[in-house]
């Protein structure tokens, strides 16, 4: 069923879309005074690929998502993407109110800390409910019971639908966060650490969770984090970054496997096991 | 009869540049080749550390192939960009691997449907497959809705068979299929090889097991023949 409703949106009507990449990022340079927040990063990410960027705190890879989502404005460069009705578009060059309706229908965000993409004041009910309002669901029973299902596929009692997220754990803090996110059905999620700051335990609950959805939707996604774990099992593809700028980048389990650049085999064999 | 070899390796080599000991290069191959037609199961041979493994995960596309050519199904895998190795690996190109990386929470039924579910088929008829496959290799009912984290090595190697085999694929990679397998479960997996090679797959495998080795393959390669030294 999952996969049936994520589909339409996957290819957007577009038979042609599966043949183009959904985003195109081209030279994007960020500079804080003379220091190198990313520097000339480009790739390419197509249809339903999830390509983790993994690297040491200060590598460039949260300067990165952001400058990919519109949050951090960079020196240079081009963010083209694959929009549902007009085709590939610069982000960048977008007007404001464009690009804030794209980060609220076609793209997603899920922050590491829980708290900076839910809203604490109100219920998680609302939460969820609010993304779709925003959006311009106006039937009060279609958004609540939009917020129940999704409650039910990120795992959350439903009966809980009226508590406040602060009376949540982190982890079911962090499953709200992205039922919050994929309720509108975006074809493009940024994940930052998302599974950061969780006990292992409930990591792993997560991953398995954000795995189904993320496969089941057909979703494509940009996945940081400083965790070799998380992207063996959630990304297709990796991008290894060091002092701003991708040192190494290919298939996930290549990259893991057979590390071709110094500071990657560093990072691999740094790791217990991956 | 396929004209062109399903599995084709031309003048591979491999050689591992360790840059945390102080760049020292390991060449580990040399002009490796070889041909699998389909319909025809083959052999690795030689000692362990010779580079069979090796030879797998450069066809399965996990270690990076710098130096020659590998086809699979025509398809170039030698510099291929990450989707094109992807879509081979969903419709193409099977890989039994010696262990299961075991998802936690994921039922053993759904880790054996999921290549089906990734190629668009309905999660019941992927599932109903999967479930077929798991009675054929004696995993029983109760065990294939708990993942296989807490199962035996041999439970295990058996997710992982069918999970290899619950999709006809056209290439098939086997990296040791019948080690820590009892007899009775050592005969499945050889049927399950040679109804594979009868649908017309081609199949290239590692198998210490000489009696099973004997029973399906239809010759051996043996791999000491591209060690570096040998150019010498």
């Amino acid at each position: 069923m999952t996969a049936r409703r994520g589909a339409p949106a996957r290819a957007g009507g577009d038979p042609s879309a599966q043949d183009r990449p959904l985003l195109t990022v081209e030279g994007l340079t960020k500079r804080y005074g003379a220091r190198i927040g990313c520097a000339d990063v480009g790739f390419m990410l197509w249809p339903g690929e999830v390509m983790g960027i993994v690297g040491e705190s200060g590598s460039g890879k949260s300067t990165l998502l952001g400058c990919l989502a519109g949050h951090i404005a960079p020196d240079a460069g081009r963010v083209i993407f694959d929009t549902r009705d007009r085709g590939p578009r610069d982000v960048l060059a977008m007007p404001e109110p464009e690009r804030r309706m794209l980060a609220r229908t076609d793209w997603a965000f899920v922050h590491q800390n829980p708290r900076d993409g839910l809203r604490m004041g109100v219920s998680a009910g609302a939460n969820v409910g609010e993304r779709l309002m925003a959006v311009g669901a106006r039937h009060y029973g279609q958004i609540r019971g939009a917020a129940r299902d999704w409650m039910a596929r990120v795992e959350i009692d439903v009966g809980r639908i009226d508590d406040r997220p602060s009376a949540f754990s982190g982890g079911m803090q962090q499953r709200l966060q992205i039922a919050r996110n994929l309720v509108t059905g975006p074809r493009l999620v940024f994940m930052d650490e998302p599974t950061g700051g969780l006990d292992v335990s409930v990591q792993a609950r997560l991953l398995d969770l954000l795995r189904g959805l993320v496969r089941g939707m057909g979703l494509s996604a940009v996945v940081v984090t400083h965790d070799l774990a998380v992207v063996r099992l959630l990304s297709d593809r990796l991008m290894v970054m060091q002092g701003g700028r991708v040192v190494e980048q290919g298939l996930t389990d290549q990259v893991l496997d057979d590390p071709q650049h110094g500071y990657t085999q560093l990072l691999v064999s740094s790791v217990l096991q991956v | 009869m396929a004209l062109e070899a399903v599995i084709a390796v031309e003048g591979v080599g491999k050689a591992f540049t360790l840059h945390t000991q102080g760049g020292a290069v390991i060449p580990v191959m040399r002009d490796a080749r070889l041909a699998v037609r389909g319909g025809e199961c083959v052999a690795l041979t030689g000692a362990s550390g010779a580079g069979k493994s090796t030879l797998l995960r450069m066809i399965w596309g996990n270690y990076l192939v710098r130096e020659g050519s590998i086809r699979v199904a025509g398809v170039e895998v030698a510099g291929a960009e990450p989707r094109r190795i992807l879509a081979l690996r969903r419709g193409t190109l099977g890989y039994v691997s010696q262990f299961l990386r075991v998802l936690p929470r994921v039922p053993a039924r759904a880790v054996v449907a999921e290549p089906l579910r990734a190629l668009g088929l309905p999660e019941d008829a992927a599932l109903a497959r999967a479930e077929a496959l798991l009675e054929r290799l004696n995993i029983p009912p109760r065990l294939r809705g708990l993942s296989p984290t807490t199962f035996s090595g041999g439970e295990q190697q058996r997710v992982n068979i069918a999970r290899g085999f619950v999709h006809p694929y056209p290439a098939l990679l086997l990296d040791e299929p019948t080690a820590s397998l009892d007899a009775a479960n050592r005969a499945v997996v050889l049927d399950l090889i040679a109804e594979a090679k009868a649908r017309g797959a081609a199949i290239l495998g590692i198998f210490h097991d000489a009696e099973a080795r004997a029973a399906v393959c239809d010759r051996a390669v043996d791999v000491t023949a591209f060690a570096p030294e040998a150019a010498a």
